[in-house]
């Protein structure tokens, strides 16, 4: 049973990440940009799951962490001349600090109270941005002089590559048993505790490992993209689409996360035609997903798998 | 001459903030609901009262009755096509029913933003005042509107502690926020009461859209903005009180009024903020709050 689940799930990652590999043959390049955001938006998505899905975190700021790796790395490219890898170890390590920072209020506070504080923290960082504008851009956003490559395809392949290994990593780390522990601290932190376990590690140890990986690709985003603005990385909006991408796809399976960011990335470039309402309708769209679905895409077809 | 100021100011938009958090912290002690799409509910009120005032030209008190009752209506709404199936599902585990109200009215939110945005454009929009004409009190001037407001916060505010507090109705309510499986032991419809609350959180809500539109004007892409400071206030006071939201909205009210005089305008929400971060950090419960 779970031997036939396992294999049902690589299969899927493995025809997906093959596909994904095909892609540049026969899509154009600027669908191969669309999907590049999109892998990037994965990454951000999973692990936003790895907090929520599995430490049951409602974080409603993972931009916060993600702003703090991509001006992180921004601001060192700008300013120092650092090369791309120095940068993104930079910004790695300056949000590996925040996740340290909001883990700690974590401890102590669950739910909504938490939820608040992420979003309070996003507002914050928001409100610095605008006022260290002479070394951020402020509203305007700031150039990095450099970029991952020029080349449409190039840039496919490393977002392709980056996504698949954060992939693995944290669907890997779900499937452990520290995966299993999280889990459990997510549903009844007390009776985990009472088991012998120790909470307060694990829960810091996703924070770390959420933030490592949403400030990575928050630097190579920026370094794909040529900039970091608030409109990019920061803005609330963002977060939103992270928690509408990762409920979408199902929450608690990590790959989910990834369906979800592309399914919504694309459906964002498919229904611009319809202008402001396109918003409306994939909102409309993961609502009704919740409602009648709460397992989301894949966590329903695996239900279903599992049914047979 | 500037203190005085700031008191005036600062009282009109702090008891503008009591009302319109007054209605999300109630939803929560009664039901444990967040309602993320506050911000929006406001926004539906004031957006409808200003177009029926606006486009029949009729006074800004009939269009503020209609804005009003499309507070309730899509109040109602939200607990009817959001909230209720989230909380009746099988499916859902019932310790994951607060995360997915959290991200099912966080998505409605956005969908009546979008949906007011099309409809009546992200344009600030301001309702002709409801009392036109200044008056001078010791040398500053106040819009009588303003003076008016807060009074009208006020009395809308005491008016719901007599309900709450003085009727029969209103004392089931409080009976729910205690302990909601004791009361439906005793024989009480408990989805009567839930739907009570939302029809006084609908009011609520709708009162403070209408009295923001007049007073501030409102524009379909503050919705966000406005749930925060809802949450914030309604957190920093301590969930579930009614009188922690009050002093919460206070505090904020005064802080953000003090830091747009005295330091820098666009400085104005960050204090409050920051008061926000320490008071959880040190006090989770909010300032008023129970455990």
């Amino acid at each position: 049973m779970t031997k036939l689940l396992h294999s049902r799930r690589l299969w899927i990652a493995a025809v997906v990440v093959l596909v994904g590999l095909s892609a540049p043959w026969w899509l154009s390049a600027y669908f191969l940009g669309v999907l590049t955001t999109a892998y990037y938006f994965g990454v951000f998505a999973m692990s936003w799951d790895l907090l929520f899905g599995f430490a049951g975190m409602v974080n409603f700021g993972p931009t916060f962490l993600i702003g703090l790796g991509a001006y992180g790395a921004a601001i060192l490219n700008a300013e120092a001349g650092m090369p791309i890898p120095v940068c993104l170890v930079f910004g790695t390590f300056i949000s590996l600090i925040g996740g340290v920072l909001l883990a700690l209020p974590a401890m102590r506070l669950r739910g909504a109270y938490f939820g608040l504080i992420t979003l309070v923290a996003v507002l914050l960082m928001q409100y610095a941005i605008v006022i260290f504008a002479h070394v951020t851009g402020g509203e305007i956003g700031m150039t990095v002089p450099s970029v991952l490559s020029i080349d449409a395809t190039t840039n496919y392949l490393y977002a392709l590559i980056f996504m698949v290994i954060c992939g693995i990593v944290l669907y890997g780390l779900s499937r452990s048993a520290i995966g299993l522990i999280l889990e459990a601290t997510g549903q009844d932190d007390i009776e985990a505790a009472a088991l012998g376990f120790n909470v307060a590690k694990h829960r810091l140890a996703a924070f770390c490992i959420s933030a490592a990986l949403s400030g990575l690709a928050g630097g190579m985003l920026v370094f794909y993209l040529g900039a970091a603005s608030i409109d990019t990385v920061i803005d609330l909006s963002i977060g939103v689409q992270i928690i509408i991408a990762s409920v979408l796809g199902g929450r608690r399976t990590i790959l989910g996360a990834v369906i979800g960011a592309i399914v919504l990335l694309l459906a964002d470039e498919l229904l611009r035609p319809l202008g402001q309402l396109n918003t409306f309708v994939v909102s409309a769209f993961a609502l009704a997903v919740i409602l009648f679905f709460p397992d989301g895409l894949l966590g329903h077809l695996l239900h279903a798998g599992e049914r047979q | 001459m500037i203190g005085l100021q700031i008191l005036i100011d600062g009282f009109a938009i702090s008891s503008l903030y009591a009302l319109g958090a007054i209605g999300f912290t109630l939803i929560f002690g009664v039901s444990g609901v967040l309602n993320l799409a506050h911000g929006g509910i406001m926004l539906i009120a004031a957006l409808i009262g200003w177009y029926v005032a606006y486009t029949f030209n009729v006074s800004p008190y009939i269009g503020g009755a209609v804005g009003i009752v499309a507070g309730l209506i899509s109040a109602y709404a939200t607990y009817y096509i959001v909230v209720r199936p989230i909380q009746r599902s099988r499916t859902i585990p019932a310790e994951e029913h607060e995360i997915f109200i959290l991200t099912a009215t966080l998505l409605w939110g956005i969908m009546i933003q979008v949906g007011m945005d099309f409809l009546f454009t992200d344009n600030p929009v301001t309702m002709r005042p409801l009392l036109p004409g200044v008056i001078s009190v010791l040398g500053v001037r106040t819009p009588k509107n303003e003076m008016m407001i807060g009074v009208l916060c006020w009395v809308v505010i005491g008016l719901m502690w007599l309900l709450i507090n003085r009727t029969r109705a209103g004392k089931t309510l409080l009976a729910a926020s205690d302990n909601p499986r004791a009361l439906g032991l005793l024989g009480f419809e408990i989805s009567r009461v839930y739907l009570l609350a939302w029809t006084i959180y609908g009011l609520l809500a709708g009162v403070a859209g209408v009295l923001l539109a007049s007073f501030l004007g409102i524009s379909s892409a503050g919705a966000g903005e406005l749930t925060a400071s809802a949450f914030s206030i309604v957190v920093l006071g301590g969930l579930g009180s009614v009188t922690g939201s009050l002093v919460g909205a206070y505090i904020v009210g005064y802080l953000e009024t003090i830091t747009a005089y005295l330091i820098a305008p666009t400085l104005r929400p960050i204090p409050a903020l920051l008061l926000l971060v320490v008071v959880v950090y040190v006090r989770p419960q909010g300032l008023l709050g129970r455990r």
